[in-house]
């Protein structure tokens, strides 16, 4: 029997054959990978199962309870709480304005070429002129966001002393390079076609930001800066064991003075300060896109 | 005669919610400005700008020694082993939980309706496990890695296998949150018609569901692996292994070209993982 | 065991209701049988309840109340497995194809399989496909045969169309319902699917059901058409028996689509454009 489908089909089965082949080396690849790091970080999964870890663990849950519901210590834990929400907050809204003010110079379809720039003549230095600010912008942001947050407040911490003002400049340069990534990719997705139509119509570059770009660009702005605030509480949280304030300080002294029962207050506090805040966040994300 | 007072009562409470908004999120800057102890002055003025200096001047040039750098190499490969590892069992975890965790799964839905109609004692077992799986993985996600890791330390010693664990548990949370978000976000209209052509669930699913998600899943789950590189870095902090502890002794120590060669390693090390995940993410 | 019923008739209807969660009524006691191997259209506006009626006929939604038998047998009491069983033997053509956007062709079109194929069979099929040759086939049926390795969302609307088609050819099953498969498609090629769809229904004499935004194509080609409207059937007639008179009332108050030949020669807005000759 003629299978007369063969001849197109037929080489892109076998392309698929050899992409088979690829894909089982690249598999090996990785369980290879996988295997050494094991080894590597000397993991023993069987260990957490037995009994002895298994012990320890009950012990020192049996020591977390009951927690410390002392008015001392419940209002340490308020007074923590509503510090990390401020970190938090002040943080990410630092962040926001370093990410918007780079973020511009940062998107290639902004700066340099696509449609925006299309009818422009290509000289070479006044192109090589544009690319230079891009350039300049994408690397800090790389800096910033690779560094992670914990060496940054590390950092604050020998600049400006203990406290929370560490936490939020700690907070804020980190984030800053985060969302100014992702700033950066949202505007390099943008929809061509309301850009098109508004240049067309002889409008200016600075209008057809306001027209055509920044409302599709800003609900999945509003959408990444809240979800970075929710991580943000759990950050904050926990820059406080550098001694960059909040619960994380006073979670590091409980731990610190093994006062678990204390320590379990404050966990507490955390569950419920991100619980709140995730709620907040989705409140807010439903009312403001 | 009473619809125009009626909209337009419903229009002024609508338009009330910009004005709250606006007073609260002022009201929030003006507190937490004081609370969180801003104070840009410290650092413009004098102790400020010496120690900004100090610390930049410090810096450079970095570190380069041999006996440095190979001191380096071990936190360094323990740092890529602990992100690699804690983010398979951060899948392993979250995958599963994930899925019991997605409401049109699991509760409600097209794909539920005809055997479950009339069916009360069904119904609210699986709304027991949707609501159980939402709440491990809720609790798993707000504990910090850190205190995950200090526990665990607890449990099983110092060293790169109480990190992989923290990092296992948090981010399986968060993968997970994220995993029935994604699931739930999923066109439904292929998943019925493979419905009434008479797939069982598990067809349904790898035919329908699994395609379809597939391509975010894999963008999350690599991006939190690189996230899990920079948090593997820090759990040295609490003895969890990885370079963490090595900063914190340089910086006490002041001896800030260290800091900048670990820090600089990983920026590569980010910048490595960043480049493999660009290369998977074309695969699919 | 699906009890096989020797009666003739495919689906009967008395006086079923659906109603959606927030009160919403989409059918309002609809009474309808329909024999194997008949041919019929529906016709009616949108929202008149056409395609909450298809997911009653192919086992994806149970009725509000009323009763409705499928090949005799009473839908609440399927279950389980015995409900996939009968699933497989409706094979449902939609109006958004309903494909698997990132499968290839060739997984969407041996889809229709599933409830043959036993769950490991599925799944192993998704790394190498088996049964080729059924797929290959029925694509050449409808016409696109080299699509076989394609993504499918790199198909147009037309050739998707198609593949939802051969999906239902695979499958193989005792009734074909297809809601509104050929709106988003252009006249020409509407024609040739509802034709294909026909001549399936003729050869195989499977029972087919479908519902159409065209009134023309519906009444041109099939020999029963049943007009819907607010969730009840309006009349249920042979073509030559429904008045234009008829066709009015049941599109009172809504869009209705003529047939492509006298779109062109209507003029469509009052404004007076210049001709574009």
């Amino acid at each position: 029997m003629v299978k007369t489908w063969d001849t197109t089909p037929a080489a892109k089965q076998r392309v698929a054959a050899k992409s088979i082949l690829k894909n089982l080396l690249i598999l090996s690849f990785v369980i290879g990978f996988l295997v050494w790091s094991y080894r590597g970080a000397g993991i023993q999964l069987s260990q957490l199962f037995s009994r002895d870890s298994f012990e320890q663990i009950l012990i020192y849950v049996k020591k977390l309870f009951p927690p410390d519901l002392s008015a001392v210590v419940l209002h340490e834990a308020l007074k923590g709480s509503m510090e990390t929400f401020a970190i938090s907050f002040m943080g990410t809204l630092m962040a926001v304005v370093i990410a918007l003010s780079t973020v511009l110079f940062a998107s290639r379809n902004l700066i340099y070429s696509g449609l925006l720039y299309e009818m422009e003549p290509k000289q070479g230095w006044k192109r090589t002129a544009r690319m230079l600010p891009y350039l300049a912008a994408k690397s800090p942001l790389n800096i910033l966001r690779t560094i992670p947050e914990m060496v940054w407040a590390l950092i604050f911490v020998f600049l400006v002393g203990l406290g929370s003002f560490a936490g939020v400049l700690a907070l804020g340069v980190h984030t800053g390079g985060v969302l100014g990534k992702l700033f950066g990719e949202v505007l390099e997705d943008v929809d061509n076609q309301p850009i098109e139509s508004l240049q067309a119509t002889g409008a200016n570059r600075l209008q057809i930001l306001f027209y055509g770009i920044v409302p599709q660009v800003l609900p999945q702005f509003i959408s990444y800066i809240l979800y970075r605030w929710e991580v943000n509480i759990r950050v904050a949280a926990v820059l406080g064991l550098v001694g960059a304030g909040g619960l994380g300080q006073r979670i590091h002294i409980a731990i610190s003075l093994f006062l678990e029962n204390q320590l379990l207050t404050f966990l507490i506090f955390i569950y419920i300060l991100v619980t709140v805040a995730d709620y907040l966040s989705s409140y807010l994300r439903r009312k403001l896109i | 005669m009473n619809q125009p007072a009626q909209s337009l009562t419903r229009q002024s409470h609508r338009s009330l919610f910009p004005y709250l908004f606006t007073a609260l999120f002022l009201f929030a800057i003006i507190d937490s400005w004081q609370r969180a102890g801003i104070d840009p002055k410290v650092l413009f003025e004098t102790k400020g700008r010496e120690s900004l200096w100090k610390f930049l001047a410090g810096m450079f040039p970095p570190d380069l020694s041999w006996n440095f750098l190979s001191l380096m190499l071990r936190p360094t490969l323990e740092t890529i082993q602990i992100s690699l590892w804690g983010t398979v069992i951060a899948v392993m975890i979250g995958f599963p939980l994930g899925l019991l965790g997605t409401n049109n799964l699991i509760v409600r839905g097209i794909l539920n309706e005809a055997e479950l109609q009339g069916a009360p004692l069904r119904r609210s077992l699986r709304y027991a496990i949707y609501l159980s799986a939402r709440g491990i993985l809720s609790l798993f996600r707000c504990i910090p890695e850190f205190v995950w890791a200090f526990m665990f330390v607890r449990a099983v010693g110092l060293g790169p296998f109480p990190g992989v664990l923290a990092i296992g548990v948090a981010y399986g949370g968060m993968l997970g949150k994220v995993y029935s978000e994604i699931f739930e976000g999923v066109n439904y209209r292929p998943l019925e018609a493979l419905q009434s052509l008479g797939a069982n669930k598990l067809q349904i699913f790898f035919y329908g569901w699994f395609p379809q998600a597939l391509p975010n899943f894999a963008s999350y789950t690599l991006y939190r692996w690189e996230c899990a590189v920079r948090a593997s870095a820090i759990l040295g902090l609490v003895g969890a292994g990885g370079l963490g502890q090595q900063i914190e002794i340089s910086m006490r120590m002041f001896n800030f070209n260290e800091v900048l060669t670990i820090l600089i390693i990983l920026f590569l090390m980010v910048a490595a993982v960043d480049y493999l995940s660009a290369k998977v993410r074309a695969l699919l | 065991m699906i009890h096989v019923n020797s009666s003739r008739q495919q689906y009967r209807l008395e006086a079923v209701h659906k109603i959606f969660g927030r009160g919403q009524v989409a059918l309002n006691g609809i009474h309808l049988g329909i024999q194997k191997g008949e041919r019929v259209a529906l016709i009616g506006p949108s929202g008149a309840g056409k395609t909450t009626l298809f997911r009653l006929l192919n086992y994806t939604l149970r009725p509000t109340s009323g009763k409705l038998w499928i090949n005799g047998e009473d839908v609440e009491n399927l279950h389980g497995r015995r409900l996939r069983q009968a699933r497989r033997l409706i094979g449902t053509v939609y109006q958004q194809h309903n494909l698997v956007p990132r499968l290839s062709v060739i997984h969407n079109v041996l889809a229709g399989q599933l409830g043959r194929w036993s769950t490991l069979r599925s799944l192993t099929s998704l790394a190498k496909p088996h049964e080729m040759e059924i797929a290959h086939k029925a694509l050449s049926q409808v016409g696109i045969p080299d699509k076989i390795f394609e993504r499918t969302d790199e198909l147009s609307g037309g050739q998707q169309q198609r593949v939802a088609v051969a999906r239902v050819l695979v499958q193989d099953p005792e009734v074909i319902l297809a809601d509104e498969p050929v709106s988003s498609v252009d006249p020409t090629l509407a024609s040739t699917i509802v034709r294909l769809l026909i001549d399936i229904s003729e050869s195989t004499r499977k029972t087919l059901v479908v519902s159409l935004h065209s009134v023309d194509l519906a009444l041109a080609y099939f020999p029963r058409v049943i007009g819907v409207k607010h969730g009840k059937a309006a009349f249920d007639l042979a073509p030559d028996k429904i008045s234009e008179a008829m066709l009015e009332d049941l599109y009172a108050g809504s869009v209705r689509e003529k047939g492509a030949t006298e779109v062109l020669s209507e003029p469509t807005s009052s404004i007076a454009y210049p001709a574009i000759s």
